[in-house]
């Protein structure tokens, strides 16, 4: 398909920009901070021990998978109404970064139960799902590295992203029901008693997350745009382009 | 529309009965999941009675991956899609009229299990309203899924793996209503699994809607 | 393991993880980069 796309003159040989920069610097002095807080300055739980300072990990790597999750949706739905390479390349995007979030959410989780629960799993719905979850983004991502034209990828990609967003409240809903019928209670994150320190913690390890996320997407999202154009053949055009302009003017 | 989705639905039960893919390759499949289960959990220690359900049910969910596979590599070799392409059909009478005819396969499928499981697990098929419902309802989003993802892949070489892995966590929700509900249909107390049974209605509404709104843009590079 | 074992090797896994995944993106980019034509390298 011929993109018309608005390009920039001189771009650098590689993904970053100024942009980019200063988000990556916020993120790494957030981290430093979250460091910090997260393992020094903050309170082990009474109850938890030292494994709550996982925590502010875990829920900030959730948040981050939900924000990815939730971009793979609407880059998903936005496609089928604008059929725009962005669009494409975005979903693209949010599903791998969005992949290793929930990689460490499903991590940190675990490493967290065993202190906690004793175990390194359990069936409840909050984990189930994004055990799910992480298996419908690898199949997504699978579908995307099928050969096929730009434009037939995108369009069962599109259709693909939506349905995991769309099966991701079933499996949430059906997985709580089943479980609370077992009378095995949903065994929540947040049984948590919030001291001050400990809640600005989590809050500033959301804020770190949602740096670190915006700072890989916008990486990513340049590297899959650049996968896309080699891909596309755009290079051999732009030098037939060329080509043709020599003779023209010669 | 109707009369269009019953066009469709026509002409893929015509192919299946010349093909005969169901009734030779994908019901001795089910069965022989059956088999392996019963090989492998051993029937003599009560294991099995207590996991029927969902032993069936997993069964239907392999045997719906097959049904899917081959219906759709079938087509492809005759250069269907195309003609549906170019034919004009609305794409939603389309997909209407394929799932019909692929939950109509299941459905036969699944009353074959049921004969099964009742000679090979001894099962007392009791609440027998509840199980069929339950059958109707799960079938009905299994088969709208399936057409849906079996769209989604075809075309692909890559489809025997790649199916499962997208279609098999979508259809999850309906192993863990259906399981649910014939459990409860099995163990004489039919009235906890009936509203597991209006949860698979509501799952097949929503991959039934979807489908119809989907196979549009799907439908454009058959 | 004790609780701050588990600690340590949830803050390492991260970090390591992240960092790895970072840098992976970061080199692919670079060398992508230098095989398509300056104007076409960016979306805007």
């Amino acid at each position: 398909m011929t993109q018309t796309t608005t390009t920039v003159t001189g771009a650098p040989a590689h993904t970053g920009s100024r942009g980019s920069r200063i988000v990556g610097i916020l993120a790494a002095v957030g981290a430093v901070a979250l460091l910090v807080f997260a393992l020094v300055l903050s309170p082990a739980d009474e109850i938890q021990g030292e494994a709550v300072r996982l925590l502010y990990l875990h829920v900030p790597a959730a948040i981050g998978m939900y924000g990815a999750v939730i971009l793979l949706g609407v880059s998903s739905a936005m496609w089928l109404r604008r059929r725009t390479r962005g669009w494409d390349v975005l979903g693209a995007a949010s599903a791998e970064v969005g992949l290793v979030f929930t990689g460490l959410t499903l991590m940190t989780g675990m490493l967290w139960g065993r202190p906690t629960w004793g175990v390194y799993w359990v069936w409840d719905a909050r984990l189930t799902t994004t055990a799910m979850l992480a298996i419908l983004l690898a199949g997504y991502l699978a579908l995307r590295r099928v050969p096929a034209s730009e434009e037939s990828r995108a369009r069962r990609a599109a259709i693909a992203g939506l349905l995991v967003v769309v099966d991701l409240p079933l499996i949430h809903y059906s997985v709580n029901w089943w479980r609370t019928l077992h009378q095995d209670a949903t065994i929540s994150t947040t049984d948590v008693k919030i001291d001050g320190l400990m809640l600005f913690t989590l809050f500033l390890g959301m804020v770190v997350a949602g740096l670190v996320l915006t700072w890989l997407l916008i990486h990513r999202f340049r590297l899959a745009w650049l996968e896309a154009e080699i891909e596309e053949g755009g290079l051999d055009r732009a030098l037939a382009e060329r080509r043709a302009e020599a003779e023209v003017s010669a | 529309m109707l009369a269009d989705a019953r066009l469709v639905a026509g002409k893929d039960l015509r192919i299946e009965r010349r093909a005969r893919v169901a009734t030779n390759q994908v019901a001795p499949f089910a069965l022989l999941v059956l088999v392996l289960f019963a090989f492998a959990l051993d029937p003599d220690r009560g294991i099995l009675d207590r996991a029927t359900a969902g032993l069936y049910w997993v069964a239907v969910l392999l045997s719906t991956v097959l049904a899917v596979q081959r219906a759709y590599a079938l087509e492809a070799a005759d250069g269907v899609p195309d003609a549906l392409r170019l034919s004009g059909l609305d794409p939603a009478a389309v997909f209407l009229g394929k799932s019909a005819a692929l939950g109509l396969q299941l459905l036969v499928l699944e009353a074959l299990l049921l004969v099964g499981v009742t000679v090979l697990y001894t099962t007392e098929l009791a609440g027998p309203a509840l199980l069929a419902a339950t059958c109707l309802a799960a079938t009905v989003g299994l088969a709208a899924a399936g057409s849906l993802y079996g769209v989604l892949a075809a075309g692909l070489r890559v489809r025997e793996t790649l199916l499962p892995l997208l279609l098999l966590p979508v259809v999850a929700p309906v192993l863990i209503g259906a399981t649910r509900a014939f459990e409860a249909a099995l163990a004489g107390a039919p009235g906890d699994g009936w509203p597991w049974c209006g949860l698979l209605a509501i799952f097949a509404a929503i991959y039934v809607a979807f489908g119809m709104l989907a196979f549009g843009p799907l439908m454009e590079e058959l | 393991m004790i609780n701050e074992g588990y600690v340590v090797a949830g803050y390492l896994i991260t970090f390591l993880g992240l960092g790895a995944y970072a840098a992976w993106i970061l080199v692919r980019g670079r060398r992508l980069s230098a095989k398509v034509p300056e104007e076409r390298r960016r979306w805007m």
